[in-house]
């Protein structure tokens, strides 16, 4: 009789797993979107120069709570000069429903190749900044972030 | 109307580097969140930021959804003459906002 019981008790909640996962899938249909390869965009980005790893530096907390204001700083080796300098900084993004996050323009006047600001991201992922420079080379650097609340899904 | 806040120093040398911060109050709506009634809130960011120092553009800032809300820049940029700074922004549903400061360089 026990072991009857256990036996239901056990079908039951393998039931209510089953059905549970399948509500989950339907039901968010934007949950956590998979990671998207960034090559078409940073050719887009690029007009398919090649890219060098390298110059970019990334600083962003490795594990963010709330995925919706994450802090973000780039800084990119460059003297800054009228001859050598930073024209752009993309920021882009292999788990958010728009991977292309910004695009900064800059110029001789601005001094230092420095910008910061506040991202939303979609999930863990690795985010990667893309540097033009004047002489029409392209640089890059990533930097892996753990996010705990996801942005984008927000759906209140 | 969008609020914003810029900061600088008030006052540089003549070629010194000043951080200049910026936040604008604006809800970068992303276009995948819902109202009450289900219908979906139309994306509207800030997608264009520029900055004019005495009329030469030091900074331009093309933005999408990605950006937190209210958003918030920090660059720099070499204070070579007194005058004003102008930052012009622009939303997807086309409204403009703009703010100023000024900074004195001293000789």
């Amino acid at each position: 009789m026990a072991d009857r019981s256990r036996r239901r008790l056990l079908k039951f909640s393998v039931a209510v797993a089953a059905a549970g996962a399948l509500v989950g899938r339907s039901g968010m249909p934007r949950a956590q979107l998979a990671v998207q390869s960034l090559e078409p965009l940073i050719s887009k980005v690029t007009g398919g120069a090649t890219v060098t790893a390298g110059r970019v530096i990334l600083d962003i907390p490795r594990l963010a709570d709330n995925g919706h204001a994450v802090p973000l700083k780039i800084s990119v080796a460059s003297p800054m000069s009228e001859r050598e300098f930073v024209k752009a900084i993309h920021v882009l993004s292999e788990r958010n429903p728009r991977p292309h996050v910004a695009a900064f323009h800059l110029n001789p006047h601005g001094g230092r190749a420095e910008v910061s600001t506040r991202v939303r991201l979609n999930g863990s992922q690795r985010l990667t900044v893309l540097a033009g420079m004047s002489d029409g080379s392209w640089w890059s650097g990533s930097a892996e972030v753990e996010v705990t609340e996801t942005a984008c899904l927000d759906e209140t | 109307m969008a609020l914003a806040r810029i900061q600088i120093p008030p006052t540089a040398t003549r070629g010194e580097l000043i951080t200049v911060r910026v936040a604008i109050q604006h809800p970068m709506e992303t276009g995948f969140r819902f109202d009450h009634m289900g219908r979906v809130i139309p994306k509207n960011v800030i997608n264009t930021l520029t900055c004019n120092y005495n009329g030469v553009e030091v900074f331009r800032a093309e933005m999408g959804s990605g950006i937190s809300a209210n958003p918030y820049l920090q660059f720099y940029m070499r204070a070579e003459a007194s005058g004003e700074l102008v930052f012009e922004w622009v939303d997807d549903a086309g409204e403009r906002g703009s703010e100023r400061a000024s900074l004195t360089v001293a000789a």
